[in-house]
This record gives structure tokens, C-alpha cells and sequence, in this order.
């Protein structure tokens, strides 16, 4: 093992996939010359030429579309959104067809793509940069939703991704690109299964299911909580569709408790449909209702304190797992 | 007239078919047997026979929700078509598409695309594929006037203008977008324009006689298939029937059809070969082989199975993947 960054995990992922597979290239905005937005792809266009290392003009739709007609017919485009904002202009590209043209198709043309880029809040960028987008494309079936919160899940997860022979829609976050942490040796091919989640912590008080930023948030409320004498048992789903049940579903039927912690607002997507799974499939184990800390449901302010506000707190998922724990604050 | 006679009776034959193909496809409709939307290309068959015509068997294709006539100069079993019609498992795209999702890999025919503009960037992927592979195959992508002030359609023909991409967009221009006419629709009469925004080459034209369509597209194609990069080509044409089924086309008047039928390319391409001494009695075997050829389909289609469940559900997702 070695302590590697995030982005250098994604970078590695990319590099290794593409030494593997000659139809594997990169295509994006800034992605080249520029050496990348958030330098996740610095050193490929050195490596891998123009060819495969392909700056866009600022046309998402048109790239969003020219990787999905290149995937149709053959190759593997990873496509790089600068952040996933601007996906909303791409969207007609990935839900249209993207996500449609193997069943529209009767399963005669397949769609391996990988669209990618950081997803959530930054830092003070306001409301239009500031989009967690999970609650909008983990609607569509034809697409799978990948998470991955650690480093280790970065490169293995974007590996397994490339290699799929589906639409991936992969978030990584612009506030996890600097965080380091475990990834296997070099040489060593570490592939992370779409559709597999993870015990992050073991702990019989509690189940906390959480993806992204919001992992950090918790795993640093665990602490606190375990001082306290409540030890979490943390699940990170890594893939947001097809959700890991079975995973999420032992854990609270091992501790009867459950709060799901995410970054995206409350109304729908993976945070709700994880309540539902849990209600239905594990309601006679439950001891509380499930409770969520979400983002605010408002569109993000610009101004620091606010946006401490909005986005979930260490203070906030201590108050949901004492609440489902039946404790005072 | 640049074809000889023998190649000529070939694509009227291929035009009479879609006539007909889509005269019985109205009337399945009308029965019930197909649903949806059916947007009819009648009208138009010279271009779809024409451009296929220019083309080699490798080339790829993209097209509107009006896909029968070029899945079918493509082609595609009139079988396969018609039941996709139906619903049917033996249709194209195994009754997961009908009308206006047509697929036909093998014919090199990718769809069949139901939002206006959203296909024009997958076939300058397709075509960014050749490239970057060298295969030497081109694509040609076919969608109606009305897609010319949507955003697709100027980030398509950005990026394929910009990377000098093997593809050959052809614009159907048949007057109206669905009841809108152009003349409230764009300022230029002349849609051509619009290429050289992008260092695009262009060409326009009538598209009523199969060969002259044939003759163009082909320089076209060939210049794609040569580097030099994509062409714009707006084909004046006019569709007889209304946007789809469910449109009396009460925007526009019946001298104006009627005015247009005269240009119907069924009877250009028959005069010219009556012209070159061709008899009647061929016309009446082709008609006669045409219509039983339909028959067929209609009866294949009926006689088949109905959609199956099993494949709406394995066709989600490729399964059983990393």
C-alpha cells in the first residue's frame, strides 16, 4: 500500500486503463494543454498525445454526445465535465440516449462511457456551481451512479468503470481531489465492482450510511460519538445505482438504528431511496425511525456561514444518531 | 441523367417500396396495429435513396424519428420494419423502438432519434470513431430544417467543423417544422449559410430527382472520406402527408401540395426512364413485386409474437460486467 491523493488515484486509473486499452481516451475541457481544471488529468496529454488526450471547445452537449455516438460504435470515452454543473447542458446527451440506446435499441448497440467530474458543493461558489447531482441521475435506469469517497475507491472504482460496457456517471468532488489515503502498489490492478459497498467503521450503536464529502463529516462524528460510548457502524455504498442492500441491510439489523447522511437535498434521490429500502425490507428491526442529515433545501448561498449551514455538519449527524439512539443532546 | 437505366429502375424500385411500406404503415396505424407517433416520409424518397445510393456499405447513418425511408434504402427487411410497427419481438429493435426508433447494426443504420437535434453530435462521434481508428467509413446524418436553430445542432457542427470529421449532414429541408414554416422560423432562406460559421463546406439543391441527390451526396461523402473534412448539404423537399398521424397539416394550403406533387420523385425518376424508352410493362412488374413484397411484411408482422417482456428487462443494463 501507499498514500496516494485522490486525483492521482483518478490519474493513475486513467493511465493504466489507457496503457491497457487503445480505445480508451480522455476528452474534456482544459483536459490538455491546460494539464486539467483540477490538474486530475496533469502529465496524460504528455503521455498519450493528442489523439487520445482531446481539449473540447465549451460545447457539453457536443462532446457530452460525440463520446456517446464514439461509444456506440466502439470506443471507450471517458468525458470530463469541468464540474457536473455543467452537465445540465449535457443532459439531453446522457439521459436521451446515454442512458437509452441499448433498450431502445432491443440490446443491439451498447453505450460504454464514462462521464466524469467533481460533483457538490466547493467552497463560497454560490448556487449555480454548487450542484449535488446524484438525486438526478441515479432516476434514470440505464445508468449506473458511482460515489467513491477514498482514494482507493477513486482508481478502483473509476478502473471497473472504463471497463463497463454501460453508461457510468462518476463523481468524484472538488473538496476530495487533496484528500490522501491507502491505494495498493503500483503494478498491482485493484478493481472496485460497481454495485459493492463498504464497511467504513464497525460498531454495533448505530448505522450511518454516507457517500462523498458528507464521509468525512461522519467519519469525524464517529469519533466523537464513540467517546461518548456510541460506536457507528459506518457503510459507504461507493455506488449509488444499483445500491448494495444486502450490505446496508445487515447493519441495521445488527444495530436497529439508522441515519443516512448526504450532501444533496432532501426531496428524493439515493438518500430517500435508501430510507425506503431499510423501511421495507428491515422494518420489524428498526428501533427508530430512520432520520437523514441532508443538505438545506435551498438553493447554495454565497456567503461562508450560510453555506455552513447548508451543507452537513459533524454537529448535525451527532444529533440525528443521539436522536435515533433515544438520547439527549 | 448521370445513371444508367438498369441502376435507375434500382432506386425507383427502392423509392416504390417506401411509398408503399409507409401507404401500409398508415393503415396499420389507422387498424390500430401501430401506435405512438408515425411520422411518415412521403414525399421525401429521393433523398433517403439517393444518399444511401452515395454511400458504402461501412458508412453509418443517423436520422430523425422519420426513419422508415432510410432504414429501408438502407436495407433493413421490410419485415424487420413493420413489425417494429406492430410491437412485435421480430421487429428492428425488438419492439423497444417502434416508429421512431428503428436499428438496423448491421445495415450500418444507428437510429432512429426522437429529440430534435440530440442525434447530430452522435453521429459526429461515430464519425470522431473513423478518425480516430482510420477506418475510412463516414457518416451521414439526416434531420429536418426545424433542427437548425437548436443548440445540438451548432455544437455538432462545431466540434465536427473544428476537427475536420468524416461526416456529411444532410438537412431535409421539407418546409415546415412540423406547422411552422420556415420563413418564422429563421431569417435566411438560404440554410446553407449556417455552415460557414463553422469552416464548413456547403451545398444546397432540389431533391426531387434520385440521381442529382445521388451526385451530390457522393461529393460530399467523398470529400469526408478524403480528410477534408465535413459538409453541410441542404435538400429542398416537401413531405405530402402532415408532421405525423395526428396532423391534418391545416397550415398550409391544398394548391400548395398539389403544387409540390408534381415534383413527387416517383414521377421525375418514371418519366426519365419512360424518357429513355423504358415500358410500361417493367413499371407494372415493379409495382406488382413491391406491393407483394409490403404484403409480406404485413403478414410477417401480424404472424409474429408479441414484444417480450424478458427483453425490456435484460436490455437495461449489459449485465454481468466488471
Amino acid at each position: 500500500m501507499r498514500i496516494i491523493r485522490y486525483r492521482e488515484a483518478l490519474r493513475e486509473a486513467m493511465v493504466e486503463e489507457m496503457e491497457r486499452d487503445a480505445d480508451v481516451f480522455l476528452m474534456g475541457e482544459e483536459v490538455g494543454h491546460y494539464q486539467g481544471a483540477y490538474k486530475v488529468s496533469e502529465g496524460l496529454l504528455e503521455r498519450f498525445g493528442e489523439r487520445r488526450v482531446i481539449d473540447t471547445p465549451i460545447a457539453e452537449a457536443g462532446f457530452a454526445g460525440v463520446g456517446v455516438g464514439a461509444a456506440m460504435v466502439g470506443l471507450r470515452p471517458i468525458i470530463e465535465f469541468m464540474t457536473w454543473n455543467f452537465s445540465f447542458v449535457a443532459f439531453d446527451q446522457i439521459v436521451s440516449n446515454a442512458a437509452k440506446i441499448h433498450s431502445m435499441s432491443g440490446g443491439a448497440i451498447r453505450c460504454p462511457i464514462v462521464f466524469r467530474g467533481p460533483n457538490g458543493a466547493a467552497k463560497q461558489v454560490a448556487a449555480q456551481h454548487s450542484h449535488t447531482v446524484e438525486a438526478l441521475y441515479t432516476h434514470f435506469p440505464g445508468l449506473y451512479v458511482v460515489a467513491p469517497s477514498t482514494p482507493r475507491d477513486a482508481k478502483g472504482l473509476l478502473k471497473a468503470s472504463i471497463r463497463d460496457e454501460n453508461p457510468v456517471i462518476f463523481l468524484e468532488g472538488e473538496t476530495l481531489y487533496g484528500v490522501k489515503g491507502e491505494v495498493a502498489d503500483e503494478g498491482v490492478d485493484e478493481v472496485v465492482p460497481i454495485g459493492k459497498g463498504r464497511v467504513a467503521r464497525e460498531g454495533d450503536g448505530c448505522t450511518v450510511i454516507t457517500w462523498g464529502r458528507p464521509y468525512y463529516t461522519v467519519m469525524e462524528a464517529a469519533e466523537r460519538l464513540a467517546a461518548d460510548g456510541i460506536e457507528l457502524d459506518v457503510i459507504d455504498p461507493r455506488t449509488l445505482r444499483p445500491l448494495d442492500e444486502e450490505l446496508m441491510l445487515a447493519s441495521v439489523r445488527k444495530t436497529n438504528r439508522c441515519v443516512v447522511v448526504h450532501e444533496h437535498w432532501p426531496y428524493g434521490g439515493p438518500g430517500a431511496q435508501i430510507v425506503d429500502v431499510i423501511q421495507r425490507e428491515a422494518f420489524d428491526y428498526l428501533d427508530a425511525p430512520v432520520l437523514r442529515v441532508a443538505g438545506l433545501d435551498v438553493p447554495m448561498p454565497y456567503a461562508s456561514n450560510l453555506e455552513d449551514l447548508v451543507l452537513p455538519t459533524v454537529d448535525r449527524v451527532v444529533e440525528a444518531v443521539r436522536r435515533v439512539s433515544y438520547l439527549g443532546a | 441523367m448521370t445513371l444508367d437505366s438498369e441502376e435507375l429502375f434500382n432506386l425507383y424500385r427502392r423509392m416504390l417500396l417506401i411509398r408503399r411500406f409507409e401507404e401500409e404503415a398508415a393503415r396499420a396505424y389507422a387498424q390500430s396495429h401501430a401506435g405512438g407517433f408515425l411520422h411518415l416520409y412521403i414525399g421525401q424518397e429521393a433523398i433517403a435513396v439517393g444518399a444511401s445510393a452515395a454511400m458504402a456499405e461501412s458508412d453509418y447513418v443517423f436520422q430523425t424519428y422519420r426513419d422508415h425511408g432510410i432504414a429501408l434504402a438502407r436495407g433493413m427487411a421490410p419485415g424487420a420494419a413493420m413489425a417494429e410497427l406492430f410491437g412485435k419481438d421480430t421487429g428492428c429493435s425488438r419492439g423497444m423502438g417502434g416508429s421512431m426508433h428503428f436499428f438496423d447494426v448491421e445495415h450500418g443504420f444507428y437510429g432512429g432519434w426522437g429529440i430534435v437535434g440530440g442525434h447530430l453530435a452522435l453521429a459526429a462521434g461515430t464519425a470522431f470513431k473513423s478518425r480516430y481508428r482510420g477506418d475510412g467509413a463516414v457518416t451521414i446524418c439526416f434531420f429536418g430544417e426545424g433542427a437548425t436553430n437548436i443548440g445540438g445542432f451548432h455544437e455538432a457542427f462545431s466540434l465536427a467543423g473544428l476537427w475536420k470529421l468524416p461526416v456529411v449532414f444532410i438537412c431535409e429541408n421539407n418546409r415546415y417544422a412540423m406547422g411552422t414554416p420556415l420563413s418564422r422560423t429563421s431569417p435566411l432562406t438560404d440554410l446553407t449559410l449556417k455552415a460557414q460559421g463553422y469552416g464548413m463546406a456547403a451545398d444546397g439543391f432540389v431533391g426531387s430527382d434520385v440521381s442529382v441527390v445521388k451526385e451530390r451526396v457522393a461529393t460530399a461523402v467523398k470529400r469526408a472520406r478524403d480528410g477534408e473534412g465535413p459538409t453541410f448539404i441542404e435538400i429542398q423537399t416537401y413531405r405530402f402527408r402532415g408532421h405525423s398521424m395526428s396532423d391534418p397539416a391545416k397550415y398550409r394550403s391544398r394548391e400548395e401540395l398539389e403544387e409540390r406533387k408534381k415534383d413527387d420523385p416517383l414521377a421525375v425518376t418514371r418519366a426519365q426512364l419512360e424518357a429513355a424508352g423504358a415500358e410500361v410493362a417493367r413499371f407494372d412488374e415493379i409495382e406488382e413485386a413491391v406491393e407483394r413484397e409490403v404484403a409480406a411484411a404485413v403478414e410477417f408482422a401480424h404472424d409474429s409474437p408479441p414484444a417480450l417482456e424478458q427483453t425490456m428487462l435484460d436490455t437495461v443494463l449489459v449485465k454481468g460486467q466488471s
